[in-house]
């Protein structure tokens, strides 16, 4: 595999790290945290929002976001011709 | 004996039967065995045996009881001991695979081409996971104190010695197949009694959607939490929906910890070995999770409604009317019974023989006290552990969900302390004996050498839960501060960072414990020692003096002084040698993963 292949599938991976890892930012420290005000304006069902996402929303998302990277590097590995055998 | 005493020594005794059948079934053959359990794990299965690893006799017995009373505040808990395995399963899990050795102590000893930085791994490791499996050590005696009628330290003795059968036989093998069991038992223990409780106050038997259900407990047609906000904040207590943990900033910095600390722990990292591949390490930490968040997301459900239940309990009628408070002689039965343990106190201040459970440390509400007659809050202890514990005699559910309960719990315990004790044995025969004093050790030694480091690890553990030392209170501000300032960044910078060399590590794992421990000692004494303390007020550093920011929630700032300091010296020194590049590009693709080995 040439070097230049190599670097490719790296920033593949960084890439997708950092989208995935601003999702998780988002959800948790922002929807959970420094947002959370505003957001308890809203209601989901009994919930306020904000609140929500602090107690529920951000551990789904959580294992959304794992299984994506999960998936989406399967398709990484194959498309560089990197996976195991 | 009673019947909840039966059915506990029924239950209990049935899963510990389990347990010695599988350590006897699952016995090691070979280091890879003991240390891996053979590298052949089902990602389902090992995300199973990892949320057992993980959820220890904090997460089962206190965590709601954390959310009970610190509402929206303990939300800190939930998204920073989950959240770490998204950090987990992006920047480390996969790699550590591919790496394809026993321990973390060996990543960071090759990847830094340096036993010093292995040994300062080793020490980071066992300082964190010694601190760790005291709680749960202690967490068992409590358990078979409360509910089996023997005295704590028999109970400290029973734990000991099931978890000395399978993990000394069976190394992480047998460890990692009691670890499924132990979650299904944990699992619906767990569970039984949230459905049931979330059935009573609102109809809905997913406690996950009860939580924002409607309350039906009156015609209000209000909902749970906000029938809970009502009840709490017309007794003087914080809005429970709004209610933050010392300010925003703090709980910012505590969740942060909490996550990097989560994935730097080296018992859950450890469990990312025994996969088969790469890419099961990754799919192995999203079902860790699947498993983990059946639990964090029925806790707050739990806290909330066990929370409702104590103050419906007590506070029987309109706050402030004459009959409005439960008369102290006319306690329901699970009252009694939780006295006697001292988790719950009551003081009849005014001596009207009723109680009267409300915040008086709240200014707003002296007033209206002081017009009702009231002298003070009356319920002088309402410890967290009781939310949990508690919680089925409180919702009025038969025994056996109780026994079941008391299972749950020592599941839980004995999980937590399995896989800890594997991390501690392990770093012990294998980094320094192996590794660093007898490099030409034989397997069959090795291994001999792993279950010694395993009855030694045992016996420290159940010594240290019989005397707990003063640290044994600081396991999330010393374990959790240690992992996310020391071996998270370690192992990060390994894998991400080419140019991290071995003195940049070294230097950087060393400031970031420092820092650390300094500010938790500062505040708690040192190694927790009354009375030496040294907090100094007249230079600015008095209680919280770093924005404001609790020494437990500290191991965010310690991590990033590691990598500060790590980046910097790496910069100033000279680049890793060509094989060390090599070896991180290496790690950076799956393809070429064997199964673990310890050459």
């Amino acid at each position: 595999m040439t070097p230049d292949k190599r670097s490719d599938y790296w920033r593949a991976n960084l890439r997708l790290l950092t989208v995935l890892l601003i999702i998780w930012f988002i959800v948790s420290f922002g929807f959970g945290i420094l947002l959370v005000e505003p957001l308890n304006a809203i209601s989901l069902g009994g919930y306020p929002l904000g609140f929500w996402f602090a107690q529920q929303g951000s551990i789904y998302i959580f294992v959304v976001l794992i299984f994506v990277y999960a998936a989406l590097m399967s398709w990484l590995d194959k498309k560089f011709d990197v996976e195991e055998d | 004996m009673t019947e909840l005493e039966m059915w506990s020594y029924g239950v209990v005794g049935a899963t510990f039967a389990l347990y010695i059948g599988i350590a006897i079934w699952a016995r090691a053959a070979t280091t890879s065995e003991f240390y891996v359990a053979g590298g052949g794990i089902h990602p389902v299965a090992n995300g199973m045996a990892t949320a057992a690893d993980w959820m220890s006799a904090a997460s089962f017995i206190s965590m709601a009881g954390m959310i009970a009373f610190g509402g929206y505040g303990g939300s800190v808990f939930l998204m920073g001991w989950t959240g770490g395995y998204v950090l987990l399963a992006l920047l480390l899990a996969p790699y550590l695979r591919k790496f394809g050795k026993f321990t973390v102590p060996e990543f960071i000893g090759d990847r830094y081409y340096s036993q010093s930085a292995r040994v300062v791994a080793v020490i980071c490791l066992i300082l964190a996971s010694v601190t760790y499996v005291i709680g749960q050590m202690t967490g068992v005696g409590v358990a078979f104190s409360r509910f089996l009628g023997v005295s704590y330290e028999m109970g400290i003795l029973v734990g000991m010695g099931i978890v000395a059968v399978y993990a000394i036989l069976g190394g992480m093998k047998g460890i990692t197949y009691t670890q499924i069991a132990q979650y299904i038992v944990l699992i619906v223990a767990y569970t039984v009694p949230a459905v049931f409780i979330a059935l009573t106050l609102t109809g809905v038997a997913i406690p996950q959607i009860g939580l924002g259900g409607t309350y039906i407990g009156d015609d209000s047609g209000l909902s749970l939490l906000a029938k809970l906000d009502q009840v709490v904040t017309d007794l003087g207590f914080k809005e429970y929906t709004t209610q933050v943990m010392g300010s925003s900033l703090n709980m910012f910095v505590y969740t942060l910890s909490l996550m990097i600390g989560t994935a730097g722990l080296p018992h859950v990292i450890i469990r990312f070995f025994t996969v088969p591949k790469v890419k099961d390490a990754r799919y192995s930490a999203g079902w860790a999770l699947v498993f983990i968040a059946l639990l964090y997301t029925t806790a707050p459900a739990v806290g909330a409604m066990a929370r409702l239940n104590l103050m419906d309990t007590i506070q029987i009628g309109p706050v402030g009317s004459e009959t409005g408070n439960l008369v102290y002689d006319e306690r329901p039965e699970w009252f009694k019974r939780w006295e006697t343990t001292g988790l719950l106190k009551f003081e009849d201040k005014n001596n009207d023989g009723r109680i009267q459970y409300y915040n008086d440390a709240n200014p707003d509400f002296a007033d209206k006290a002081e017009e009702f007659g009231w002298k003070g809050n009356e319920m002088v202890t309402v410890n967290n552990d009781i939310m949990v514990l508690a919680n089925p005699e409180i919702a009025n559910l038969p025994a056996w969900v109780i026994a079941l309960v008391v299972a749950g719990g020592l599941a839980a315990a004995l999980s937590t302390a399995a896989g800890l004790l594997l991390a501690i044995s392990s770093s012990i025969s294998h980094d320094l004996l192996k590794g660093v004093m007898m490099p030409k050790i034989s397997e069959k030694s090795e291994l001999m050498a792993g279950r010694l480091a395993m009855i030694g690890a045992i016996v420290l553990a159940g010594y240290l839960g019989l005397n707990p030392p003063g640290f044994a209170a600081g396991t999330v501000a010393i374990a959790f501060g240690l992992a996310a300032s020391s071996i998270f960044p370690a192992i990060m910078l390994g894998i991400f960072s080419k140019r991290t060399n071995n003195l940049g590590a070294i230097v950087g794992m060393i400031t970031g414990v420092t820092v650390t421990l300094l500010y938790v000692f500062q505040h708690k004494g040192i190694f927790f020692v009354k009375g030496t303390e040294f907090l100094m007020p007249e230079l600015g550093m008095g209680a919280n003096w770093f924005l404001g920011i609790t020494p437990e929630a500290f191991g965010a700032v310690g991590a990033l002084a590691n990598f500060v300091a790590a980046i910097l010296v790496s910069t100033l020194t000279a680049p890793p040698p060509e094989h060390i590049q090599h070896l991180v590009e290496d790690v950076r693709i799956p393809r070429g993963s064997g199964v673990a080995t310890g050459h």
